[in-house]
Parts: C-alpha cells; sequence; structure tokens
C-alpha cells in the first residue's frame, strides 16, 4: 500500500482572500514576523502499488483534484499499511 | 468512558457510574425496580438519556401542560415532530423551533449547523416540504473577540447548513445582552407545508412491520449529547468538544428528497428523526406511541468507524439519519428510492406485539427493556418554586424617567445598539429566496412565503424580549406571544398559532424555576386571549456559564395566514404624503428599555404593562383595517420605541423622510417601551374610514419626499437630520463592531 | 421547444428552474436526473444553482466529471444553448465549457440579494430582449462568486465579445466585475445571478423573465429557418 498526500495551493498571482485573512489575524496576535500566508487542502490518498503510479497521480489532479485554472498541486508517496 | 462497555452491572452500581451518565441515586433505583435486576450499561445509557431533561422534559412537563395547544384548526398538537395546522385547500403548515445552545457553545459552526439540519429533519419526518427556516439567536454583546467568534461562527453555519439543502432562510432576530456572553441560544425554526393526506407520524405500528434505518451511517459523534444539552457549561469547553456532532448538508438534502419520495408510496407506516439520543429515543418512541415492541440487531446499523459497542450505537448523535417502519414485504421498494438517492437503507430490526425495547448484537441479547418505561414512565418532577428575590424589589421600584439630554443624538445611539441596528450583516450570508417564495425577505417584523398555486400566503415571525421576562417572568411571557402576534398582524396576516422554545437557567434553583412557571403561564394566558395555540416546542435548561443564568428567554415562533396576497403590508412607509399614526397609548415606561440599558447601564424596574384585551381588540382592527385596503404600511413597537420605529420605516432607499409632531415628555414619547403599539401610514384619501375602523389611532405626522427625520415636540424643533445619516449608523453599526 | 433541467444530487435550485421555464416563461421541460444518458431530444439544456454532491472538493468539481456532462458537451458542439446559472455556471468552468474559475467572495462570506447588472452583450441567443447597456436587477446567492481568469483570458473575452453581464456594484470580486460570460461560439452561457429568480414583481423583480423569452424566441426563428 501507499499513502499520498497531495498538496493543494492556489496559484501564485491568484489572490487568496483566506490567506490574507490569516495573516492579518495572526499579526493582529502579536507574530508580526508572518508576512504572508497562503491557504490550501491536502487531500491523503491510499491505494495499491501500480505501474506509473505517478503519472496516474497526475492524471486525478489534473481531472479532478485540482483545478489547473487556478490551483497548484505537488504529492508525496510513502509507504502504508491497511489499517 | 467510551471503552468501558463491559463493565459489569454490578460495578456500575457499587461505583455509582451511573451518575456520570446523568442518573441520580433514585432514578438508578427506579430503573432497578423496573428491571427487576441491575441494568447493563448499555441499558443504564439508554436510560440515561430517555430521562435526560432533553428527551423526557422530566422538570418541565408538568409546566407544559399549561399551553393552550387545541383548537379546530390545530390538526396535530405537541408530541410529534412538529405541530400542524390545517390552512385550507386540504393544505396544512407544520412548524417547530428547536434549541441548539450547548453545541453551539462549544462549536458554534458545527453546533449551529447541525441545529439546522435536526429542525428540518423534524418537519419533513411529518412529510411536509420544509419551505422556510427562522432563527433566533442570542449572544454577549460584541465587546469581546470570543462573542464575536461565537456570532460569526454561529451565522457561517447556518447558513453554510441551510443554503446547501435548499431551504430558504427568511428572518429571524438576533439580540445581545452580556447574560448570553458564556450560553449563547441558537433556536432554529423551520417550517414545512403539506397536503392533509401526506402527515406521517412517527409510530412504529404493525407487529410484523420492518424497522428500515436510512440516511448517514452511525458514527461515535454527539455521544451522551441528550444528557450534554442537560448539563451546566464550564469554562473548561475543549473538554467538551468530542459531544459536538458535525453536520453534512448534503446527505440531508438527499434524505429530504429520498423521505418525500418513499411517502408517496403506501408503505411507509411511521417515520422520525435520529435526533438527541439518536436511535434509542426513536426507536423506544414510536414502539411506545403505537403501544408495541421493537425487536433490533444493532450489527446490521451501518457503522462508520469499527468495533463500535451497543451502547455507543445506541447513543450515537451522528446527524442526517432516520428511522422508518415499513409494511412488511415492501422494504425493498423503499429501499430502492433511497439507493437512488445513493443512501444507505437497511432493514435493522421489526415491531414485536411485547412492548419491550429488544436489542440484539453479535448474536447477544444486550439490552431488554419494557418500551413504556422508557417515555411514559419516566420520572416527572415537581421543583420547588420561590419568587426571585430580585423581581419584588423591581416591582417596588420607582419609574424614573431616564435623563435625555439630546434626543437626536439618542436616537443615533440608540439605532446602533446591536440588538437594534441592522442585521444584514447576518441575513444576507443566508439564502433567503430559493424555493422562489419569498415575498418580504429578512429584516422585515415578520417574512412572508407564498403558496404556489394559491393567492395565499404565509407570514412567519420569532420574537421574545427576554428583558422583560427577567424583570417580571409573567408579564413578559404575556409580551412575548403579543408581540410575535403583532408582527404577523404588521404584515397583513392572521396569527394561526406557535411553536415554544423555551430556554431557561437551572430547574433546580427555585427561583429559577419560579421563572419557567410564571413565564409559561403568561405565555399560555397570552396564547389563549390571542387564540395562537402552542403547537409544538422545545426545552433547553441550564442555560448558564459559571453560575450565572441567562435572562429566562422562551422564544415564541409564529405562523400567520395571508388569505390573499392582496393583504400584504410591508413595514416601511411607502409614499410621500401619507399619513402617520401611532396606535395605542404611551406611558412612561423605561423597565428593560433599550434607553435604561443606554443611560443606566442596566435593566432594572417594571416591565412595561400590557392589558390582553386590549391588546387582542387593536390587533383584530389593525387587521381589518389593512384587510380592506386602507393601511399602506404598518411596523409594530418594540425596542426603542416610537423614535426608533419611525426611524426604521423611512429607511427603504427611496429618499422619504418624515416630519412628526409629538407631545408631553419627549423622552417618553419617543423612547418608552409601552405595548399594544403600532406605527402605520395609509393613503390621505382613507382617512375617515381607517380612523373609524381604528379607534386607537392618532395622527402624528405625514410622510415626506425630502428625506429629512424632523421631529417637533411641543411645537418646537426636537430632532432634525438627514435620513441617509441615520440609515447609514444603523446599517453599519454591526459590521463596525466585528471589525 | 423543449428545455432539460439536470438535476445532480444536491441541485437546490432545479424545481424553481422547471417552475420559471414551464409555468411563467410557458414552454415546455423536464428535470432530468443526472443519471440520464441522453439529451437528444432536448433543444436546450440548464443547469441549476445549488451545491452539486455538496460542492465538495471545489464548487461543481465533480458535477464536472459525470456522464451527463458529456452529454452537454455533445449538444452544445451542436450549436444548441446552454444555460449553467451559479452551481450551474461553477460546472460549466470546471467542464472547461467556459474559461476562467471561481474563487470565494472576497469577504470569504456567501451573500443573498438583489444585485444590478449591466447588459454588456445583447446579441447573444439568451440577451436579444434586453437593450445593450441596460441595467436589470436579479438576484445572487453565493459564496464562490468570484470570477477570476488570467490577463489574456480576459483579453480574449473582451476581444470576442464574450461578456455578456456585468454588475454594477461588483459584490464579490470578480475580475472585470464579470457576472456572465458565454462561450466564443455564442451558446453556452453561464452566470452567477439567478433569473429563474427574477420572473416575478412579487419576488422583487421579473427582468429574468427576458432572458428565457429571447432563448425562445430566437430557437423559433432558428427553427422556422430551417423547416
Amino acid at each position: 500500500m501507499k499513502k499520498v498526500t497531495i498538496h493543494i495551493t492556489l496559484k501564485q498571482g491568484v489572490l487568496d482572500p483566506q490567506g490574507q485573512a490569516i495573516q492579518t489575524s495572526l499579526n493582529n496576535l502579536g507574530f508580526a514576523e508572518v508576512e504572508e500566508v497562503r491557504t490550501g487542502k491536502s487531500i491523503e490518498l491510499l491505494l495499491e502499488n501500480r505501474e506509473n503510479m505517478d503519472s496516474r497521480i497526475t492524471e486525478m489532479c489534473d481531472k479532478l483534484l485540482a483545478n489547473p485554472v487556478i490551483e497548484d498541486y505537488r504529492f508525496e508517496v510513502e509507504e502504508a499499511v491497511r489499517t | 468512558m467510551l471503552s468501558t462497555a463491559d463493565i459489569s452491572p454490578k460495578k456500575i452500581e457499587q461505583d455509582q457510574l451511573y451518575r456520570d451518565m446523568g442518573l441520580s441515586d433514585e432514578e438508578y433505583d427506579k430503573v432497578k425496580n423496573i428491571l427487576k435486576r441491575r441494568p447493563n450499561f448499555t441499558e443504564t445509557g439508554i436510560f440515561s438519556v430517555m430521562w435526560s431533561e432533553h428527551c423526557s422534559y422530566k422538570t418541565s412537563k408538568p409546566l407544559l401542560k399549561q399551553f393552550p395547544s387545541a383548537a379546530r384548526h390545530v390538526l396535530q398538537g405537541p408530541g410529534e415532530g412538529a405541530g400542524v395546522i390545517d390552512i385550507g385547500d386540504n393544505q396544512a403548515v407544520v412548524f417547530k423551533v428547536e434549541s441548539h445552545n450547548h453545541p453551539s457553545a462549544v462549536e458554534p459552526y458545527q453546533g449551529a449547523a447541525t441545529g439546522v439540519g435536526g429542525i428540518i429533519r423534524d418537519v419533513f419526518s411529518m412529510g411536509a416540504h420544509p419551505v422556510a427556516l427562522m432563527n433566533s439567536l442570542r449572544f454577549g454583546n460584541l465587546t469581546t473577540d470570543r462573542v464575536k467568534y461565537l456570532f460569526q461562527e454561529v451565522v457561517h453555519g447556518i447558513a453554510g447548513y441551510g443554503n446547501c439543502v435548499g431551504v430558504p432562510t427568511v428572518g429571524g432576530e438576533v439580540q445581545f445582552d452580556d447574560c448570553y456572553e458564556g450560553n449563547p441560544l441558537v433556536n432554529a425554526m423551520c417550517v414545512g407545508l403539506i397536503d392533509h393526506d401526506d402527515i406521517q407520524i412517527g409510530v412504529a405500528a404493525g407487529i410484523g412491520n420492518t424497522i428500515i434505518y436510512a440516511g448517514a451511517p452511525t458514527g461515535r459523534d454527539g455521544i451522551h449529547g441528550a444528557t450534554f444539552a442537560s448539563d451546566d457549561l464550564t469554562d473548561d469547553l475543549d473538554q467538551d468538544r468530542p459531544s459536538v456532532q458535525v453536520g453534512d448538508p448534503f446527505m440531508e438534502k438527499l434524505l429530504i428528497e429520498a423521505c418525500l419520495e418513499v411517502i408517496q408510496t403506501d408503505a411507509v407506516v411511521g417515520m422520525q428523526d435520529m435526533g438527541a439520543a439518536g436511535l434509542t429515543s426513536s426507536a423506544s418512541e414510536m414502539a411506545s406511541k403505537a403501544g408495541t415492541g421493537i425487536d433490533m440487531d444493532l450489527d446490521r446499523v451501518p457503522q462508520r468507524e469499527q468495533n463500535m459497542n451497543a451502547y455507543e450505537l445506541m447513543l450515537s448523535e451522528s446527524q442526517e439519519r432516520m428511522l422508518l417502519v415499513v409494511k412488511q414485504g415492501r422494504e425493498q421498494e423503499i429501499i430502492d428510492v433511497f439507493t437512488k438517492y445513493g443512501l444507505q437503507a437497511v432493514a435493522v430490526g421489526e415491531v414485536t406485539g411485547e412492548k419491550t425495547f429488544l436489542l440484539r448484537q453479535h448474536a447477544e441479547i444486550v439490552a431488554d427493556i419494557p418500551v413504556d418505561a422508557l417515555a411514559e414512565e419516566a420520572p416527572v418532577y415537581h421543583m420547588p418554586s420561590k419568587e426571585a428575590a430580585y423581581v419584588k424589589t423591581f416591582q417596588q421600584m420607582d419609574m424614573t424617567i431616564p435623563q435625555v439630554d439630546h434626543h437626536g443624538g439618542m436616537l443615533k445611539q440608540l439605532l446602533q445598539q446591536p440588538t437594534i441596528a441592522s442585521k444584514e450583516y447576518v441575513y444576507d450570508q443566508y439564502d433567503s429566496m430559493v424555493q422562489t417564495n419569498t415575498v418580504v425577505r429578512p429584516g422585515s417584523d415578520a417574512a412572508v412565503i407564498r403558496i404556489k398555486g394559491t393567492n395565499k400566503a404565509l407570514a412567519i415571525t420569532t420574537d421574545c424580549n427576554s428583558r422583560y421576562i427577567y424583570l417580571d417572568p409573567e408579564t413578559g411571557g404575556q409580551i412575548a406571544v403579543a408581540e410575535a402576534a403583532r408582527n404577523i398582524v404588521c404584515s397583513g396576516a392572521r396569527p394561526l398559532g406557535l411553536t415554544d422554545g423555551l430556554n431557561f437557567g437551572n430547574p433546580t434553583n427555585p427561583e429559577v424555576f419560579w421563572q419557567m412557571e410564571k413565564s409559561v403561564e403568561g405565555m399560555s394566558e397570552a396564547a389563549r386571549t390571542l387564540e395562537t395555540p402552542v403547537i409544538s416546542g422545545n426545552v433547553s435548561l441550564y442555560n448558564q456559564a459559571n453560575g450565572q443564568s441567562i435572562f429566562p428567554t422562551p422564544i415564541v415562533g409564529m405562523v400567520g395566514l395571508l388569505e390573499s396576497l392582496e393583504h400584504l403590508t410591508p413595514n416601511l412607509f411607502q409614499e410621500p404624503g401619507d399619513l402617520i399614526y401611532i396606535i395605542g397609548e404611551t406611558q412612561a415606561e423605561f423597565g428593560g428599555s433599550e434607553l435604561q440599558n443606554i443611560v443606566r447601564g442596566k435593566y432594572e424596574g417594571k416591565a412595561p404593562w400590557i392589558d390582553l384585551q386590549v391588546e387582542a381588540k387593536r390587533q383584530k382592527q389593525l387587521l381589518a383595517a389593512i384587510q380592506q385596503g386602507l393601511v399602506r404600511s404598518a411596523h409594530d413597537l418594540a425596542e426603542g420605541g416610537l423614535g426608533v420605529a419611525l426611524a426604521e420605516s423611512v429607511f427603504n432607499g427611496k429618499g422619504i423622510g418624515l416630519n412628526v409632531e409629538i407631545f408631553g415628555d419627549p423622552t417618553v414619547a419617543l423612547f418608552s417601551e409601552s405595548q399594544s403599539r403600532f406605527l402605520v401610514s395609509i393613503n390621505p384619501g382613507h382617512k375617515e374610514r381607517f380612523e373609524a375602523a381604528v379607534k386607537d389611532a392618532r395622527q402624528i405626522g405625514t410622510v415626506n419626499g425630502t428625506g429629512e427625520f424632523i421631529v417637533r415636540a411641543n411645537d418646537k424643533l426636537l430632532i432634525e437630520e438627514d435620513v441617509q445619516t441615520l440609515h447609514d449608523l444603523w446599517k453599519g453599526a454591526i459590521p463596525c463592531l466585528l471589525k | 421547444m423543449k428545455f432539460a433541467v439536470v438535476v445532480f444530487p444536491g441541485s437546490n435550485c432545479d424545481r424553481d428552474m422547471y417552475h420559471a421555464v414551464s409555468q411563467l416563461a410557458g414552454t415546455e421541460a423536464e428535470l432530468v436526473w443526472y443519471e440520464h444518458t441522453n439529451l437528444e431530444s432536448y433543444d436546450a439544456i440548464l443547469l441549476p444553482g445549488g451545491f452539486s454532491y455538496g460542492d465538495y472538493l471545489r464548487s461543481g468539481a465533480i458535477a464536472s466529471t459525470s456522464n451527463v456532462i458529456q452529454q452537454v458537451k455533445a449538444h452544445a458542439e451542436q450549436g444548441k444553448p446552454v444555460l449553467g446559472v451559479c452551481n450551474g455556471f461553477q460546472i460549466l468552468l470546471e467542464a472547461r465549457l467556459l474559461p476562467g474559475a471561481m474563487l470565494s467572495n472576497y469577504n470569504l462570506s456567501f451573500m443573498c440579494h438583489q444585485e444590478a447588472l449591466v447588459v454588456h452583450h445583447n446579441g447573444t441567443p439568451f440577451t436579444t430582449d434586453y437593450k445593450k447597456g441596460e441595467v436589470i436587477h436579479m438576484p445572487i446567492a453565493h459564496g464562490e462568486g468570484n470570477y477570476v481568469c488570467d490577463d489574456a483570458t480576459l483579453a480574449a473575452l473582451k476581444t470576442n465579445n464574450q461578456i455578456v453581464f456585468t454588475y454594477n456594484n461588483n459584490p464579490n470580486g470578480s475580475v472585470g466585475d464579470i457576472a456572465g460570460v458565454i462561450n466564443r461560439e455564442g451558446n453556452v452561457l453561464g452566470m452567477m445571478p439567478h433569473p429563474e429568480r427574477a420572473m416575478e414583481n412579487l419576488l422583487g423583480s421579473d427582468d429574468g423573465r427576458r432572458l428565457f423569452q429571447s432563448l425562445i424566441e430566437n430557437w423559433r426563428d432558428v427553427y422556422a429557418l430551417n423547416s
């Protein structure tokens, strides 16, 4: 089994109002060093080992999980056992 | 506690573990007597939730009996998912209010969201199409970050759920007082429409019929929510967090569609939401009402998590679940409908003739309880009651008129009080228009939704000024009902009935119980006089934080019928040249008023006086005048008195203003909160007919087209303001406080 | 003329759209469950608002992968009209039938109220009954209506006259105040405001009627030409 963690973020240049709100809040709480916040989401997949795994995951991201018009993604693969 | 499900019955007794689950020593003994043995862990849990206040109303039952609930047009009174009132043409309106206070204090987004989900299920479990949602919210003043967070997240939660399920949130009210700081109130009301033939009730009738579980699988969320709802909230909220359920409005939307489709078959015998105390209360109540028993196999219950024991399965408050009783042999067609919507539906048991609540898991019997013991034989307590000492003091206080130096300045200050200020920040986040029936949107005294295919409409409101009830529970209770009815009448509708959301502090405190008793008395009297039977409701007790009780807050949700859309009447003034009238007398009454709060910083003294006969007469006269087409706008006078009502009435964005003349003490005339008063505008051509129809009406001015707000007192200029300025202050107050 | 109103799990403006078209605009319409595989018998396809599949992942994303959307694409390729409103617009974007994407409203809150719109382009089959530059009123009700696209796409939208409606007072942060765009071929329109909620003055506006009337009239003209 593999565990795949996909990180999806808004593309650089796309306005991220949620990130801005979080940044303002952190600054207000005294964390003045925070200069930028970008939000996103992470999706975890548990999948069986298979050939061409990386290209299949890329396809999943392009077809559904991320919207290439506004989002970037990257993913990590690690070993996993079925729980 | 979750891992201890195999604790022996003996240990439960010896170590008094039942106390942690919410049973008293006496109640535990009563359980032993009923079973004639010690209850096991699962059974102890089942008794504790079924005998909690939330499910059994054990302390409030004696009071609730006072409510008038019968009338010729009432098709279903309290005791079912929701009450039902006939509106003619073979149609009926179904409604109920429910609180979700404690979950919202702990996790405001999910607490509020699941509150909305639960009340919608109560309505469609009756077979009705949910057509409108209302919310009645109370928070502390918007001065601390915690309160702002609670307020914003509760609103987001209501929006997140209500918008997705496609039921318009058409109104409600939000009020702010310090007493709600640690214990906000989140009461949601749902209104449904139904054809008479489609009315379903939650009964497990017909021996041999099948129990079907439908909707979301069961997880460990919300275990002991019902008893949790009846506990005091402490500062240590984080510890309570695992009890909060998470809602899935998408699932709910599918569940609504599927349930309304299955009731069109004649295979469904009964249907009930799995609300508080989940599978336990829905199954046992359905059996109890039918005089039957239930035999259920928990291994067949859809489960979201591994290794759930019987205790967890029975007490889980996972959301978006329904229990149906289906005619034997007709199961598959019902299951097929749920499958079409991608929902699980599983036969989990059958109706038996033995009046026992029998549960099996892993081929063993895990609970065997007489059905009636859980519902009908639940303990009922007659709590000691004592007149609250502070009330006596208040009754003896002399009423002085608060000092006001600049009436224009005071009006501006009042318009910015969060309880009075525009709630657009809140309702703009709600989809108030889906279903395309919303004729009067949020922001009015009452929302109005038309009934497609007819020329009729429903007016809906929620109301409760808890400050008056705090000062004088009986009078305050009367006012709460009267004011709700006033809102309905102002929209052009005839009040049909009400649902009550009773929110109080700790009932074991005799002074709190006295508040409950007296306010219920007051509400009952008003409901009788105004002919608005109480058809459903909810009780939420132990609303206190760190030892401080909330003001007694029995929220009134009321529904009225517009016989014709031609009777539809706005709150706001419409045309320059129209004549402005006040209906009713004004006395120097400032107890519990917004002005008192500003000037004195507290609420004290007597609540405003009310004569229910006068109230009823005025409402009837005004409604008759509206129905004769004599009234252009009508608005009830509430918080902030005439001054605030006048200002609100010109905020229509059409550039209108007013010229008004008042006499006597200007502070009294403008800011007293005397009851049974209305502000009305009429076409000048209707002057004579209107004055003949409404006896207590007195002309005080005219609507102008200049956008100026001019009030003269005793022949001298008192207030001269620009309507736009007043409007901007009123509209901007809450966003400003949230910054 | 026969309209299909496609119903996804979680659609919640489907009945409103159906009511608007069949009862108020007075043409034939059917509610079509998303598993339906053949849309050939319909002359126009309407994708209504709501929260298809709960709008989990991204608004409209999961619905855009459904089989019925393949049918919609085929229908669009034949030049037949497709209208996506609110969630329907989001689905059209996710399905790449229209350019751009949606972000959360700039204030991160859902918003529901009447908005003033400018009819930017009245040469589409959806807008011939409006005047160019006319200000009309329709409700909006969305949490993710903040239309975004890159500069090149925006320039192309302008050059090709694809911007159909703009907001008079941009409520959500949309680039170029865009409230509705059409594809280059001019038969697939996506818009955030709800014309089906603006059919009766009783509810605040009847400016949406002319959108459906335009569609029906233009279809009649084309139909008359072809037959």
